[in-house]
């Protein structure tokens, strides 16, 4: 048993070794100890998705899981996003229709959008919806983001109509 | 909140899991998705001294054809439970299921092994695992051994799983051309713990009603195999007035508390409705439009 664990892994790209305490979530590992501070806490047990980042590809909720469990993984935060400029088109249609406001949920939102952007490119206004169903945002209610992802659909050609 | 100190163990095969298990009994604790034991670790609701993560176990993976039987794997999270081919051929109900379970961000991490171990009674698994009749297969150092899923479940949060056992596979009966199946439920938000849900299955042999099991989630202390409503079936030809008298059977099969939903005749409500959603999706096209 050991309340200390060593890990090897990539975050955006760049490998990184770290010895973690075992209680460290990925979140709190991502922005104290590599300073990554886009990845946002917020409830902290998984309900709101503030901390949404992509595990091995597939997004996760950041703050259920162990940093000491992702010996091997990649991981990619909305930095890496960022700068990868994948989903720039996406982050574009945000800005366009003013889909933030305090923007403390805004990049695990785009974190899950880009999720539908990436596997569901047909998705229809009612499954943007049901996919971002659990990212909280307490300003915009909700209407410019799913605007911005169905434009960003539309504009890719994949869009349902 | 922030988790308590816990050391952290990776096991590789299931003698390391017995081992570090017989080691530190109750202080530990298996982590297989976590999407339920670290949110609960997060409010303090236990503190375990060591998590033995067992998702690097090969041998709680996979889905295969057994002898007439779906073998699902604990391991097997909810997402990959979604898009596998052999469980939308041979257990559709559990496709079905599956968008149903929190949101997809959690759904890539959640297992079905998780989730019936844990066993909270307003969840989609446990019912449909009843419903489907399955059988559960446990494994300890002392080998296996198979339960019927009707009997795991034995209270709120309670298993038939001894100190020193977890769940390593489920085994599902495949369906047949006669089979149907169907999950309802009412929750608040998408996403959510159900409010009241129903899982069921039941042959339909020309027209008539075979073995049905209706379980209902979200009204009681686990998953509800409704023995009186699933009697005024069974035998019955598959029309409005079955559904009716399932629904009125169905006072004596729930006893269900209030909570933070509303009060037991709310619940009481809503079951009535779902059995009326579910049992209809079987009806022949032109009665279900009546």
């Amino acid at each position: 048993m050991t309340s200390r664990v060593d890990i090897t892994l990539t975050v955006n790209g760049e490998r990184v070794t770290r010895s973690v305490e075992a209680r460290r979530h990925l979140i709190d590992f991502l922005r104290l100890d590599l300073g990554l501070t886009g990845s946002h806490a917020g409830c902290e047990h998984g309900v709101c998705g503030a901390c949404t980042v992509r595990v091995d590809g597939e997004i996760v909720r950041g703050c259920l899981v162990l940093a000491a469990s992702l010996d091997g993984a990649e991981v990619t935060t909305i930095e890496g996003l960022s700068d990868s400029g994948e989903m720039a088109d996406l982050q574009d249609a945000f800005i366009a229709r003013n889909a933030a406001q305090c923007g403390f949920c805004t990049p695990g939102m785009v974190m899950a959008a880009a999720d539908i952007v990436q596997h569901h490119p047909h998705a229809t206004r009612a499954e943007i919806r049901e996919h971002l169903s659990g990212n909280y945002c307490r300003c915009t209610g909700y209407q410019a983001i799913v605007d911005a992802v169905e434009a960003t659909l539309e504009a890719r050609g994949g869009a349902a109509r | 909140m922030k988790w308590p100190a816990f050391g952290y163990a990776r096991a590789s095969t299931l003698e390391e899991v017995f081992r570090l298990q017989a080691e530190h009994g109750d202080d530990a604790r298996l982590l297989a998705g976590g999407q339920t034991l670290l949110a609960t670790l997060a409010f303090r609701l236990s503190e375990p001294k060591l998590l033995v993560d067992i998702t690097g176990v090969a041998a709680l993976r996979g889905i295969a054809l057994q002898g007439g039987l779906l073998r699902i794997g604990a391991l097997t999270r909810h997402a990959e439970l979604g898009r596998d081919p052999l469980v939308a051929q041979h257990a559709p109900l559990l496709t079905e299921a599956v968008p149903f379970i929190a949101h997809p961000a959690i759904r890539n991490r959640g297992t079905i092994g998780g989730s019936l171990a844990y066993a909270d009674p307003a969840a989609e698994l446990p019912a449909c695992i009843v419903a489907l009749d399955s059988t559960m297969v446990l494994a300890s150092a002392a080998g296996e051994r198979r339960v019927a899923a009707g009997d795991f479940f034995t209270g709120l949060l309670e298993t038939a799983l001894r100190p020193g056992e977890l769940i390593a596979a489920v085994e599902v009966p495949v369906a047949t051309d006669a089979s149907r199946s169907a999950i309802v439920e009412v929750a608040r938000r998408s996403g959510d713990y159900a409010m009241a849900g129903l899982a069921t299955t039941l042959r339909l042999e020309g027209g008539v009603i075979r073995a049905p099991r209706l379980v209902y989630f979200g009204v009681g202390n686990g998953p509800v195999l409704a023995a009186r409503a699933n009697a005024a079936l069974e035998g019955r030809s598959l029309d409005a007035a079955a559904i009716a008298a399932a629904r009125a059977a169905l006072a004596g099969d729930l006893d269900p508390q209030a909570d933070l939903h509303g009060p037991p005749e709310m619940k009481r409500h809503l079951a009535g409705v779902l059995t009326q959603r579910a049992l209809s999706r079987f009806l022949p096209a032109a009665e279900a439009a009546a």
